[in-house]
């Protein structure tokens, strides 16, 4: 006989009108102006773009498993570690948890009915699709093999890929992400209830608001470098090619002065998700909350003048250099402090290990590792030796996957039953968290002390001395294949046999727990009043004032 | 070459023990900082772990913590900066006596020319003990040259120079790898750098492959072929002494006269107009190749007296 207690299920829950099963057409859901469908569509749109670039690494790994060249030829390895660079880059990370996560609950959390500008939301999604799959157009066309990073004058002269064609795509889900960011905005400056003042937003929210400052200031400068090599490679304009009169150097400032904001894109959401994430399963208000919320602004604002750091050895002089890299030890300041902050809300604490307070915690340790091996690439003596070897590419795998993919994984686990209103399997969801933490280490550190040797990156043939640690990635990477496989089973299993969850299955405090689950179309009955801090578990009340139950 | 495990390469470079110093410190730094963040979760996570539902109380921020945690971040953060700045800036700066060779990249080889004539391909020979600085250039796209084992790197440029430096410390043979993505052979695009006792340079230099002489005497050669002579001496600046030496402009501005300021005359003139002399020096791009430019080069460089007329 089962002692697993039944959670409460109000009568709210059991409503014909929940977001779902409001409408079940087609077309209900691919011309909805709901942010929680929206934010649905992002979820199966960045998972299939997830598995193509999964794909692509799963073929690089095998390939690198020997030092010889010999499972695909040169020219499509390179191929394959660009697709894998721009799948990953543009159609996951940076849109993954901003476009499921921040359309489905910033709204909720604020205690809005939706979005200040839904179909602007809903045209976000069109572009992020159609771009990735102009993008995706591409590779099955023949594919590019520039790199994501798209250097001049190869890309612009020399390569005989689908380059302007690929471009096309990232250009467009660019302002996927500009009008995302606007959104954002423009819905917390407008739409909070009463009594949600600023410091009683949850960190999730200062996070997003963070990102999307980097949306919309970022994103148009990357548009327009993108731009630029379309023109010079389509009518020869010099700009970026020395041949015809142009600086290939250029391109990388324009390019980087994007790209380095954008990794903070790629993670100031996950650490939105981590807030939420160590207060719920801590039963604390976050330490320092204004802290937490000044160093996502902070790292918004100095992110911008760091992007120098990736162009040590590309021709900068030294004095740009060094200003590159004492802003760059600066911009890690924030980041320690949230880590810090992070770590003593867990004292004094009611703490519980549920996945996704696991993915949660494993976040806070790889992003530590991550970060610190950040400060390696920021001091110039070392990044000289360092920079274009595999050790940039742990560096930043430790904190684009140990990072923003495992609070994506903490993310979906924890949101789940409020999106769907089931249950995941617990036992299930922790042994994968589990595999995966384990994979992922086993495949990524060994590539910092093959980087330091002096392996290069985007070689398919190396020297041979490098082949013992390029065979523990590749084993650590088929492990954390089995971690990413087995949600995507027990999840789907869980829409139709996993536990109801009620509306609030983590007793947690935001606004979002104290809608049933499903949510509402409209999310709440009447405008909410908000009267408490966020994460006040002390009072045993949620932002509303109600009895945590 | 040692193929024993190791978890750096060889330090055979003057700088290279001073680069791992400041890799181990950053190790350490790495290190501690992580086992700390990592025990203190195991051990609060441990210590607070769930026991009942009853909430748990109020704890606010501290400020001590707060600032303690930010000051101690930074000062470490800065004391990373100042070691690695101070070592950059000794790699940037060749001393005056290194011994210069010429290095063109190009899809996917490097082509490798020493002044006293020998060139090669894919390998680097140099003596034991002596500083040499390396100008390069790319004839197509961007290359990276880079010696594990001397801990250097530089990206090689289409369209200008630019330069590294080092001093080999050890005998052997090191790995040299292209590390800027440079196109379908660009895991191809590597070599090996030799470090030689200087009589076994000595011997290797005499018995290489060579040019018709000192690379200077190649370039003396195509400053005649294509004509340089007939104006420069005359109605054009003189050569000689120019090599380093402050040049002004027509618009009033001053340059110094070094290997680009020199490559981009010759191949566009019109960028740079010396003051007092009309503009109509021809373009020589697409005529010469990277490697006859830099033999020209070596050629005025060497240029101390008035060269004759033809």
């Amino acid at each position: 006989m089962t002692t697993t207690p039944v959670p409460f299920i109000p009568a709210a829950a059991e409503r014909e009108d929940n977001y779902f099963n409001v409408a079940y057409t087609v077309k209900s859901w691919l011309l909805t102006i709901d942010h929680k469908r929206i934010g649905i569509l992002y979820m199966f749109s960045v998972t299939f773009f997830f598995l193509i670039g999964g794909a692509a690494a799963t073929a690089i790994r095998l390939e690198l498993m020997t030092p010889q060249g010999d499972l695909v030829q040169a020219e499509n390895y390179n191929k394959l570690f660009t697709m894998h660079g721009v799948m990953m880059v543009f159609f996951f990370l940076i849109p993954a948890i901003p476009g499921v996560f921040g359309n489905f609950l910033l709204p909720i959390m604020i205690g809005a009915r939706d979005m200040a500008f839904p179909k602007i939301n809903l045209m976000s999604w069109y572009l992020f699709v159609i771009g990735g799959t102009i993008s995706l157009a591409a590779m099955v066309l023949g594919g590019v093999d520039t790199g994501w990073t798209f250097y001049t004058p190869y890309s612009s002269t020399y390569s005989n890929g689908w380059v302007v064609l690929t471009l096309v795509g990232i250009f467009l889900n660019g302002f996927s992400s500009i009008f995302t960011g606007l959104n954002f905005i423009v819905t917390t400056h407008t739409m909070r209830a009463p009594g949600m003042t600023w410091f009683r937003l949850p960190l999730f929210v200062w996070s997003h608001y963070a990102t999307a400052l980097i949306m919309i200031l970022g994103t148009p400068v990357v548009a327009i470098a993108l731009s630029l090599v379309i023109v010079e490679r389509v009518w020869h304009v010099g700009i970026f090619d020395p041949a015809l009169g142009g600086d290939p150097v250029l391109f990388q400032h324009l390019f980087w002065f994007y790209s380095h904001p954008a990794v903070y894109v790629m993670v100031l959401p996950a650490m939105a998700v981590i807030s939420e994430l160590i207060t719920t399963f801590s039963r604390k208000q976050i330490f320092g909350y204004k802290f937490v919320a000044f160093a996502s602004l902070s790292i918004a604002v100095i992110g911008f003048l760091v992007w120098g750091h990736h162009m040590f050895v590309s021709g900068q002089s030294v004095y740009a250099g060094m200003i590159f890299s004492i802003l760059s030890f600066l911009v890690g300041i924030p980041s320690a402090v949230k880590v810090f902050n992070w770590t003593a809300t867990l004292y004094k604490g009611s703490i519980s290990f549920e996945t996704p307070m696991l993915y949660a915690l494993g976040f806070i340790g790889l992003f530590t590792l991550g970060g610190l091996t950040g400060l390696f690439l920021a001091a110039l003596a070392v990044d000289i030796h360092v920079t274009d070897t595999y050790f940039i590419v742990a560096h930043f795998h430790y904190i684009m996957v140990g990072g923003t993919v495992m609070a994506y994984m903490g993310a979906i686990h924890y949101w789940w039953p409020k999106i769907t209103g089931k249950m995941y399997p617990e036992w299930w969801g922790r042994f994968s968290a589990f595999v995966l933490f384990v994979g992922f280490n086993l495949t990524f550190f060994p590539q910092f002390i093959v980087g330091y040797l002096g392996m290069p990156r985007r070689y398919y043939a190396y020297a041979p001395e490098f082949q013992v640690l390029n065979v523990m990635s590749t084993a650590g990477a088929s492990i954390m294949a089995v971690g990413y496989v087995i949600p995507l089973f027990y999840l789907i299993w869980s829409l139709k046999y996993g536990l109801p969850a009620g509306p609030n299955p983590w007793k947690a405090t935001g606004l979002e727990w104290a809608v049933s689950s499903p949510p509402s179309p409209h999310n709440f009955d009447k405008t909410p009043v908000v009267v408490e801090e966020p994460y006040a578990y002390y009072t045993g009340r949620n932002q509303l004032g109600e009895p945590l139950q | 070459m040692d193929q024993s495990f190791r978890l750096l390469p060889e330090q055979s470079s003057e700088v290279a023990h001073q680069v791992d110093w400041l890799y181990f410190y950053l190790w350490s730094i790495t290190g501690f900082f992580t086992l700390l963040i990592f025990v203190l979760i195991v051990y609060l996570g441990l210590k607070y772990r769930r026991r009942s539902e009853a909430m748990p109380p109020k704890v606010g921020t501290d400020m001590r913590l707060e600032v303690a945690w930010t000051i101690i971040p930074l000062v470490i953060s800065m004391s990373i900066f100042v070691w690695g700045a101070g070592l950059y800036v000794k790699m940037s700066r060749s001393p005056s006596d290194a011994m210069e060779v010429y290095v063109v990249g190009k899809q996917w080889m490097w082509k490798v020319q020493h002044p006293s004539g020998p060139r090669e391909i894919n390998t680097l020979h140099v003596p034991l003990g002596r500083p040499v600085k390396l100008t390069m250039t790319s004839q197509d796209v961007i290359h990276s040259f880079y010696i594990p084992a001397f801990r250097v790197k530089q990206d090689v440029l289409p369209g200008r120079y630019s330069y590294e430096w080092f001093t080999p410390t050890k005998v052997g043979e090191y790995h040299l790898f292209c590390a800027e993505y440079c196109g379908t052979l660009h895991s191809g695009m590597i070599g090996k750098v030799f470090v030689m006792e200087q009589s076994a340079y000595q011997s290797w230099l005499s018995g290489a492959v060579q040019e018709q002489g000192p690379t200077g005497s190649a370039g003396a050669k195509l400053f005649a072929d294509y004509g340089c002579a007939t104006c420069h001496g005359q109605q054009a600046p003189t050569m000689a002494g120019l090599y380093g030496s402050q040049v002004k402009l027509a618009d009033g501005t001053s340059v110094t006269a070094d290997d680009d300021y020199l490559r981009e005359s010759i191949l566009n003139a019109s960028a740079k107009i010396v003051q007092g002399y009309p503009p109509i020096m021809p373009s020589f791009r697409g005529q010469l190749s990277e490697e006859q430019v830099v033999q020209l080069i070596e050629y005025i460089k060497s240029l101390k007296v008035p060269e004759r007329n033809y």
